[in-house]
């Protein structure tokens, strides 16, 4: 039985005449331990689709199912990695990861969470800033701390809304690897979401083309069937990673091109003369070169 | 060494002595010779500047006065008087001076002397103390309650009880905007319903709060034993200073980062939890904001309340004062208004200290 499924969910915001549908009909079955990717452009509702997940928001039409049962808001079962940290500024990186732990662990002694939040700490290599405030920490670091959270929850699912686009691309492939490295120590189930299709390629087990928006929908699925542990500069020389990662681009440019020709608006440019640099003169003007303003 | 004081010096808001601390260690002369001159030289000079035009101002002022007094001893009196009178201004004598602007000097007279009634009257209290310390033992061994010094107070008594004064109505409205804030702001109807209170209330001047506290005090308070002025006045204080903070916290609380309210969202935080650990450490540069507001609100409006509530301090002392009427009291009034300034301005600093320390933003805080 999947453990997450979406059965035909949409989703629209607004109403009457400004109505959005950003979700249409989307059909998803994620198995339990599988690692899956949604790749979409900016803007295609990746992450409408996550908080109808994790309970932030609720489907209009249509069912989340977690384990077979609907999903009536956000719970300890789904772990969040957000796209722009969100680690609370106030809190150093103990507290931010603790603040968790001492929500879904309640009955646990002081001695325990401690052990619990200093293990997953460890986990995303912050031992040495254990003790600092996010706004000492690089972009990087705070996406660690962002991850240790979610995972110290001791989550069922872990859902990531695009966890690395804001990171630089070396940091970014670490990152990659370290998350790959700590999901398979568990084999948790996982959903990426991101609009980077190698990085999906690297990391998952299946990937899922997001349609552009409004009325966005799941694309084919693309199977990835590279052994773990993968290792990146090998599946880089693969012919059949090139393949794959055409295929994708491909789909999406060739629905990205049907959106944009549903779109012919026409814009005219407004008739101005430019005023040509360096030919401003100081000297007073002549009468008739005076500008009447009555 | 030279850091950590530079590092004391940016905290206390004294910035501007860095150039003289590094040229002091000679780092950089040429640099922080020019720094200094631009940030120590050019204001003391314009303070030199400002102290000139006064003085420029009240010898004007002064010799008009001088002019019209001469003129109508001689129109009213003759030729004999107008002559004597101006004899008379000429050697300064109190009796026939000119009562107009007080020139810088005679406020720097004014303030020393103010500070020598002060060491008198604190002579005195330590006196009558000793003399009393006795029979205190005695009355507070039987129930009864000690004897206070009850002789007028100095001009420093005074600033310390408007201080006090101050602090109280402060704490007052930190106790009343910030909790009734943080409510209103989590709730979108409270907020709605209590919008049009708030503006209506926010702009009533302090006077009329005095009285409205007046006639509510009055009813509630019997007991003679208690300071019904102090009251009055730090109640009032705080009632028309509270309108910001209150204000500030409402939407500081309701403008939470979305980011961060997903997070609560996430993890399932309880309502406690919530507020205090996500909600308020992200609206405390607001409430801060609207604390530093109250502060300085607090302090304007204390004079008028204290002048208006007969309650002793500087408002009191400044309306005493020119009640007074005499050219000395004038001096008095000015050293007062500086007193006022400089003090609201340490009162602000202060709050921006306690802002840097308790807000999570490290950025510049003007």
């Amino acid at each position: 039985m999947a453990i997450l499924e979406l059965k035909n969910v949409s989703k629209s915001y607004g109403t009457g005449t400004n109505i959005t549908e950003v979700l249409t009909d989307i059909n998803l079955q994620i198995e339990d331990g599988e690692f899956v990717a949604i790749v979409g452009f900016t803007g295609s509702g990746k992450t409408t689709l996550i908080n109808l997940i994790n309970g932030l928001h609720f489907p209009d039409s249509g069912e989340v199912l977690m384990k077979g049962k609907p999903i009536t808001g956000p719970g300890p079962d789904r772990g969040v990695i957000f796209q722009n940290y969100s680690i609370l500024p106030w809190l150093s990186v103990y507290q931010n990861v603790k603040l968790a732990v001492d929500e879904i662990f309640p009955g646990w002694s002081k001695k325990e969470k401690e052990e619990h939040v200093r293990k997953y700490v460890n986990m995303v290599n912050l031992s040495h800033a254990i003790d600092k405030k996010p706004a000492e920490l690089s972009g990087g670091m705070r996406q660690r701390v962002s991850v240790a959270r979610a995972l110290a929850m001791n989550p069922e699912v872990l859902l990531m809304d695009e966890p690395l686009s804001a990171l630089d691309a070396l940091t970014r492939g670490t990152l990659q690897e370290e998350i790959i490295n700590i999901w398979s120590e568990d084999k948790k189930t996982a959903l990426l979401i991101t609009n980077d299709v190698d990085e999906g390629i690297i990391m998952a087990d299946r990937i899922i083309p997001l349609t552009p928006g409004p009325n966005a929908t799941l694309g084919p699925e693309f199977k990835i069937n590279f052994d773990r542990p993968r290792d990146v500069t090998e599946i880089n020389k693969d012919p059949e990673y090139k393949k794959l990662r055409n295929e994708i681009i491909e789909y999406l440019i060739d629905v990205g091109a049907t959106r944009k020709q549903s779109n012919s608006a026409t814009y005219e440019l407004p008739d101005l003369k430019p005023v040509m640099p360096g030919r401003i003169s100081w000297r007073r003007k002549k009468k008739e070169e005076q500008v009447k303003y009555f | 060494m030279k850091d950590k004081i530079i590092n004391g010096l940016r905290f206390a808001g004294l910035g501007f002595m860095e150039p003289l601390v590094r040229l002091i260690n000679g780092e950089e002369p040429k640099k922080n010779s020019i720094n200094l001159v631009k940030r120590v030289v050019i204001p003391v000079f314009s303070i030199f500047l400002f102290i000139m035009i006064w003085h420029g101002g009240a010898t004007y002022l002064y010799n008009v006065e001088a002019d019209a007094k001469i003129e109508k001893a001689l129109n009213d009196q003759g030729e004999e008087a107008a002559k004597e009178m101006e004899a008379c201004i000429a050697s300064g004598d109190v009796s026939c001076k000119p009562n107009a602007l007080p020139s810088p000097l005679e406020v720097f007279g004014a303030y020393k002397k103010l500070m020598k009634d002060h060491a008198e009257i604190s002579v005195k209290k330590d006196e009558f103390k000793q003399k009393v310390a006795k029979t205190n033992e005695q009355r507070v061994a039987k129930g009864q309650k000690p004897i206070t010094y009850t002789g007028r107070p100095s001009f420093v008594d005074q600033i310390g009880t408007s201080l006090k004064t101050v602090l109280a109505g402060f704490v007052l409205a930190l106790l009343i905007a910030v909790p009734i804030g943080i409510i209103i702001g989590l709730s979108d109807v409270l907020r709605n319903s209590f919008n049009w209170l708030i503006q209506i209330f926010k702009p009533v001047s302090p006077v009329v709060w005095l009285l409205l506290v007046f006639m509510i005090v009055k009813t509630l308070i019997t007991d003679p034993d208690l300071d019904k002025s102090f009251i009055i006045s730090f109640i009032s204080v705080g009632l028309c200073a509270m309108w910001a903070t209150l204000v500030n916290t409402s939407v500081g609380v309701s403008s939470v980062d979305k980011d961060f309210i997903n997070v609560s969202k996430v993890l399932r935080l309880g309502v406690g939890k919530n507020i205090f650990k996500v909600v308020l450490p992200a609206s405390f540069p607001m409430i801060f904001t609207g604390l530093r507001i109250t502060v300085s609100v607090a302090w304007m409006v204390l004079i008028a309340i204290e002048l208006l509530a007969q309650s002793p301090g500087l408002g009191s002392f400044v309306w005493e004062e020119f009640q007074n009427g005499s050219s000395e009291s004038n001096a008095k009034i000015i050293v007062a208004m500086f007193v006022i300034g400089i003090i609201g301005f340490m009162l602000d600093r202060i709050m921006i200290m306690v802002q840097k320390v308790v807000s999570f933003e490290k950025t510049e805080i003007a």
